[in-house]
């Protein structure tokens, strides 16, 4: 993404005018309006609106009246434990699934890379998860992880194995097994486009470092990861951020049930259920500080790694 | 050098071990919902499940057509996902020209704007969104999921398309414009055509995009008779769904044929050089 920075004249013709510019600002302007419409009222505007919600005592009834309360809604928010519980359930959720799934799909990526024969399919194969809506894949899951006719049961029991247990049903195993169906449903786009940053490093380093008698482990931790750095640490924010957001997924495989309720859950009830908007948007904006103080730690970690 | 050769024997015999566990894990639960979809009530239910059905009889296809209203609901969704589709290239495509092609201060703000609206929770955007459709009578209409679904399918659209316009070299504009055509026949005679696929797959991400979305339509639909396939689906599964299982993994199975298809036919652009156009800086 080199589109923030204008880019440096080239020497050879002169600079345009400062007319002709004008011209170009203008139609550019011209071309955005379109766009530029739906952004500003229906996008730049409710977010701001969401934010400024925040902090009022907004709520759901056609006849309420709003109005501003300062930080009371924080003050509030402080000890109202169960969304802390959420809070935290949330982060375990987001931290699972973006490194059981960031670590199987660079397996995943390394093999797919590998010139293993019937590479085709399994390629076609891994792609799944992504061409299918989050409800549809929650309901199969459902129905793989059913008590007593789901797949998961029926091949334990095949093994000779404990079949009867009630995987989305117990406060044991509920936030394990939703941890298990977000790394399947995320796994195409991760491994994707982990596959595209293999093939991005030049085969070259590889054969020399071999010649000078490199192992293949060396080789992995010299070679492929710091040539993949900048595509892991974009993969991994990225699906951090869509994690902790995530909704539909865990909304159909246990409402939030067993220890399961993850933040978007919560302040979704919050605001749609007991009407309280102001509060909901309190703790929206509660999760964008969190998630952007967790991104900027790790950003300059990354940064400070890459430079060391 | 023969333990060496061993060695990477076994190596090959592992990374096909691995490739084959990945392909099971990843396909097997499709498998599985398809030979639900097929079975009968009692084969679903049977202490001792059987893979593949007794038959391949299509009653609970019928069924869940009739019975969960999956009918009216996928009607809705094409309804909803073809207009957000038509409204959302309409707009962005004359925006990712710009951005394309200007250097202007647009970029920053657009390249912040479509970062943004990537990582901001739904929760925050959806209660204004609500409380904006409400007085002008949008909310629980198809119309005010189009306008939602326009909003949230456009960032991406032109990051997309601007990609695309920036794969066509600029020297075939001032080309057409040296030869005495106009600026609009220019655009409409060698770049549209150009830019033919990158539109089919733009399109096709918002169309799909909107087809499979839940959230929005779930805080905004609540009438029954507009509700979109996906949140049908997701109220099946409390209610009937709990005892028609067959029904509701056929009804799971037609919701998914667009997106599956579509990745069918794209797939081989995904994996070699991930939609080319739409990946340069």
């Amino acid at each position: 993404m080199t589109a923030v920075a204008t880019r440096p004249e080239a020497p050879t013709p002169p600079a345009p005018s400062r007319r002709r510019r004008g011209r170009q600002e203008w139609s550019a302007y011209l071309l955005f309006v379109p766009a530029m419409i739906p952004i500003l009222a229906f996008s730049v505007y409710p977010l701001a609106q969401g934010i400024a919600l925040g902090f009022t005592d907004a709520q759901s009834g056609l006849n309420a009246v709003t109005t501003f309360t300062g930080i009371d809604n924080y003050v509030r928010l402080a000890d109202y434990s169960l969304f802390w519980q959420s809070f935290g359930i949330g982060l375990v959720w987001a931290f699972s699934v973006t490194l059981i799934q960031f670590v199987a799909s660079l397996c995943l990526a390394m093999l797919l890379n590998a010139n293993l024969w019937g590479q085709g399919i399994a390629r076609t194969i891994a792609l799944i998860p992504w061409a299918m809506p989050p409800v549809i894949i929650a309901i199969m899951w459902r129905f793989m992880l059913h008590p007593t006719y789901g797949a998961i049961n029926g091949g334990l029991g095949a093994l000779g194995l404990p079949d009867d247990t009630n995987w989305l049903g117990t406060a044991q195993w509920a936030l394990p097994a939703v941890i298990l169906v977000g790394v399947w449903a995320g796994m195409p786009q991760t491994t994707i486009t982990l596959l595209a940053g293999l093939q991005g490093i030049d085969d070259q380093l590889h054969e020399a470092a071999q010649l000078d008698g490199a192992g293949r482990w060396q080789r992995f931790w010299n070679i492929t990861i710091p040539g993949l750095r900048p595509v892991i640490v974009a993969i991994t924010t990225l699906d951090f951020i869509n994690n902790f957001n995530s909704f539909a997924l865990v909304y159909v495989l246990t409402a939030g049930a067993y220890g399961t309720m993850l933040p978007m859950l919560f302040a979704y009830n919050e605001a749609f259920r007991y009407g309280n908007f102001g509060l909901a948007s309190a703790m929206g904006n509660v999760i964008v500080v969190v998630i952007a103080v967790f991104l900027f730690v790790y950003l300059r970690a990354q940064a400070k790694a890459r430079t060391a | 050098m023969s333990t060496r050769r061993t060695t990477d024997r076994t190596l090959r015999a592992l990374q096909y071990v691995a490739l084959a566990l990945f392909v099971v894990f990843l396909g097997f639960p499709l498998l599985f919902l398809v030979t639900a979809a097929f079975k009968t009530q009692q084969e679903l239910q049977s202490p001792d499940p059987q893979l593949l059905p007794s038959q391949w009889n299509l009653d609970n296809f019928v069924g869940a057509i009739e019975r969960a209203g999956l009918g009216q609901a996928a009607l809705n969704s094409l309804v909803v996902a073809l207009a957000t589709t038509v409204i959302v290239v309409a707009v962005a495509l004359p925006a990712a020209y710009a951005l394309a092609r200007f250097q202007t201060r647009l970029r920053g703000l657009a390249t912040g704007w479509i970062l943004l609206s990537q990582v901001f929770p739904f929760i925050l955007i959806i209660i204004p969104l609500f409380l904006m459709l409400r007085p002008i009578g949008l909310n629980d209409t198809l119309a005010g999921l189009v306008v939602v679904y326009v909003v949230w399918s456009l960032p991406f659209a032109l990051w997309m398309l601007r990609g695309y316009v920036a794969a066509i070299p600029g020297e075939l504009e001032e080309a057409g414009a040296v030869d005495g055509a106009s600026r609009l026949r220019v655009l409409r005679s060698i770049i549209m055509p150009l830019l033919g696929p990158g539109l089919v797959a733009t399109s096709l991400f918002a169309f799909i995009g909107s087809w499979n979305e839940f959230f929005f339509a779930l805080v905004l639909i609540k009438d029954e008779a507009l509700q979109t396939l996906p949140q049908r689906l997701a109220l099946f599964v409390g209610s009937e769904g709990q005892v028609a299982l067959g029904q509701l993994a056929a009804g799971s199975l037609l919701a998914c044929i667009p997106s599956l298809v579509f990745f069918a036919i794209i797939q081989r652009r995904l994996t070699s050089g991930l939609l080319s156009g739409a990946v340069k800086g």
